[in-house]
């Protein structure tokens, strides 16, 4: 009912433009100016509270902490607000120290493996739920609950099970015959832990973001591709992997930048350690400024910017990318 | 109609049984009796309360902030997102672009990043370990979400829905009143329901500016639980149960809106 009364309310109005009043309304939009700025103002006013949030409450914020880098902040310094210029010292202060080689290399680690592993599960499950079937759509839900879960709930839960003489995990390895593995306190097996709870928390994104790629992908296409005898196997890698290339890169970004800056599940479950054994830049920058008794606030901070440059980088990447796919 | 596939259904139930075997043990353990934590009980075999009892009488208050950042937080990005969508979508703000890309950045800064700089800022205001310096603070993870999400909706609503309330005399505040926002109902429902739960499940805000305040969050009350009383497990796990009660009962309630969020390419930390 509503639509086609809009619609007719719609069509007048254009005929009353190309009637006696304001003349013909395609090319006519420098004729609007004067009503155009008005709109202006108008959008500027509906846009205003987002400004002043984003200058109040993201560029300050941000602001503060390129001050805080290029400051010698102590505690002192931070109640008493007079903190010495530090230049760039406390950059080279992070870049010099040893943990930076550890930090760079178990944040690589973590981010690829992660994204590896939750991309081609999530992406496994997503084919797997296209077809549908009985209760597809219930299981589909269900799966969404790890990345529902505060995440430390699931930090938590995870480092229970992977506990050294309690846990789940290291039961049932022994009922098959194998030896205690010390997942949170040894420094060789720190990093898979924490690697392993991620890529369970990342699943469900990857799943529900590359299933409604595929709800894209015209059936037609497996249609035509079974008619021709094409295997599933064929299929998979002729037509699904080729058509769901821009969701996949995006998935991909996405996850590289989320993984990139994680901290809670690192932190609760290893805080970083044993020693710098599970240490990434974001969880180092975190460990700096708040985990010690002795807070640090300036590497902390020089160590976060370096994270949103390496973000800013394969956001930039992604953008040209995307530029250059869309042109073709 | 082709036959369903059974074989398909059974293993569908048994991969969502291996994904979810974290969260039944989670629920296992909150169900275990404190003696028997160090045995590995595949069922509840005798279930107990005791760990929910002890989790409930120390973490009811950090409940009841938990509520109250979340809702605090839902007002504060609909009042901020809401208008500015509408700005961006349908009065086609100039540098709106511009605007657009800001908020794609925003996303990508981390957290613990925020969370420094906001404690230099609260140190200085006297606003630490306050409740209002949470939902400010958390409110910055939903809000580039929030305006996104609106922005990419209001631009589908028809312009004739727009032109017609031009006609009937509506200035631009009456037609995002009565027409953009009653239409864009669902996307409100999604934006209110994400910042909710970013601010619920929020623990590296919490556990920066609102590490020693009268009023902790309920993550910042598990964490303690976990630094306090390392063998009381069903305690712990007790409290993890409660305090995803909220994602749980979403889930079910508001599933449709939960999946349009993740696909409207949702953050999360």
């Amino acid at each position: 009912m509503t639509t086609t009364s809009v619609d007719t309310t719609g069509r007048a109005s254009h005929g009353s433009a190309a009637g006696p009043g304001p003349a013909a309304p395609a090319p006519g939009a420098r004729r609007r100016q004067p009503r155009g700025t008005a709109r202006q103002w108008t959008a500027f006013g509906f846009a205003a509270p987002l400004i002043a949030y984003l200058l109040v409450f993201y560029a300050y914020p941000l602001w503060r902490n390129v001050e805080l880098s290029v400051h010698d902040y102590t505690v002192r310094a931070f109640v008493q607000g007079d903190p010495e210029f530090a230049g760039f010292s406390k950059y080279a202060e992070v870049f010099g120290s040893g943990s930076f080689g550890t930090a760079v290399v178990n944040t690589a680690l973590f981010t690829v493996v992660s994204i590896v592993f939750q991309y081609s599960i999530g992406l496994a499950l997503a084919v797997f739920f296209r077809g549908n079937f009985r209760l597809s759509g219930v299981l589909r839900a269900l799966f969404l609950v790890p990345w529902l879960l505060p995440l430390i709930v699931s930090s938590s839960t995870w480092a229970w099970m992977l506990n050294s003489e309690n846990g789940i995990v290291n039961s049932v390895i022994e009922a098959f015959g194998g030896e205690q593995i010390n997942w949170l306190t040894s420094p060789d097996t720190a990093l898979i832990a924490v690697i392993i709870a991620n890529i369970w928390l990342g699943i469900p994104f990857n799943l529900v973001i590359l299933y409604a790629g595929l709800q894209q992908v015209p059936p037609e296409l497996y249609e035509a591709a079974s008619l021709d005898g094409a295997s599933a196997r064929a299929q998979f890698w002729h037509i699904t992997l080729p058509l769901l290339r821009p969701v996949s890169a995006i998935t991909l970004l996405l996850g590289f930048i989320y993984t990139l800056k994680v901290v809670d599940v690192i932190w609760i479950m290893t805080t970083g350690g044993p020693g710098n054994a599970s240490l990434t830049l974001a969880v180092w920058s975190y460990r700096e400024a708040f985990g010690t008794g002795q807070p640090d606030f300036s590497p902390a901070a020089a160590i976060g910017n370096l994270l949103i440059v390496i973000a800013l980088v394969f956001g930039f990447v992604h953008l040209r990318v995307q530029r250059i796919g869309g042109r073709s | 109609m082709t036959a369903r596939p059974w074989w398909k259904t059974i293993l569908g139930v048994v991969l969502t049984a291996i994904m979810l075997f974290p969260v039944y043990w989670m629920v296992n353990v909150s169900l275990t009796p404190t003696g028997e934590l160090r045995k590995t009980q595949w069922f509840p075999v005798h279930p107990t309360l005791e760990g929910f009892e002890s989790a409930l009488s120390q973490q009811l208050p950090s409940l009841g902030t938990s509520l109250v950042v979340g809702a605090g937080c839902v007002l504060l990005t609909v009042v901020v997102a809401a208008p500015a969508g509408y700005a961006l979508a349908i009065l086609n703000l100039r540098g709106g672009r511009a605007l657009n890309f800001l908020l794609l950045v925003a996303q990508m800064i981390p957290a613990v990043v925020m969370a420094m700089g906001f404690y230099a800022i609260y140190v200085r205001l006297g606003m630490l370990n306050t409740v209002w310096g949470l939902i400010i603070a958390d409110s910055t993870i939903a809000v580039p979400f929030g305006v996104l999400l609106y922005t990419t909706f209001m631009a589908g609503i028809p312009r004739e829905l727009m032109q017609a309330a031009h006609i009937d005399g509506a200035g631009a505040w009456r037609t995002f009143t009565k027409i953009v926002l009653p239409v864009s109902r669902n996307s409100t429902l999604t934006v209110a329901l994400f910042a909710f739960l970013w601010a619920w499940s929020d623990f590296i805000f919490a556990s920066t500016l609102n590490r020693s305040g009268e009023f902790v969050p309920i993550t910042l009350g598990i964490y303690q639980y976990i630094g306090n009383n390392t063998t009381q497990w069903n305690a712990i796990m007790a409290t993890a149960v409660v305090a995803s009660l909220p994602a749980a009962i979403l889930l079910v309630v508001a599933q449709r809106y939960v999946a349009a969020g993740v696909t409207a390419g949702a953050v999360k930390d």
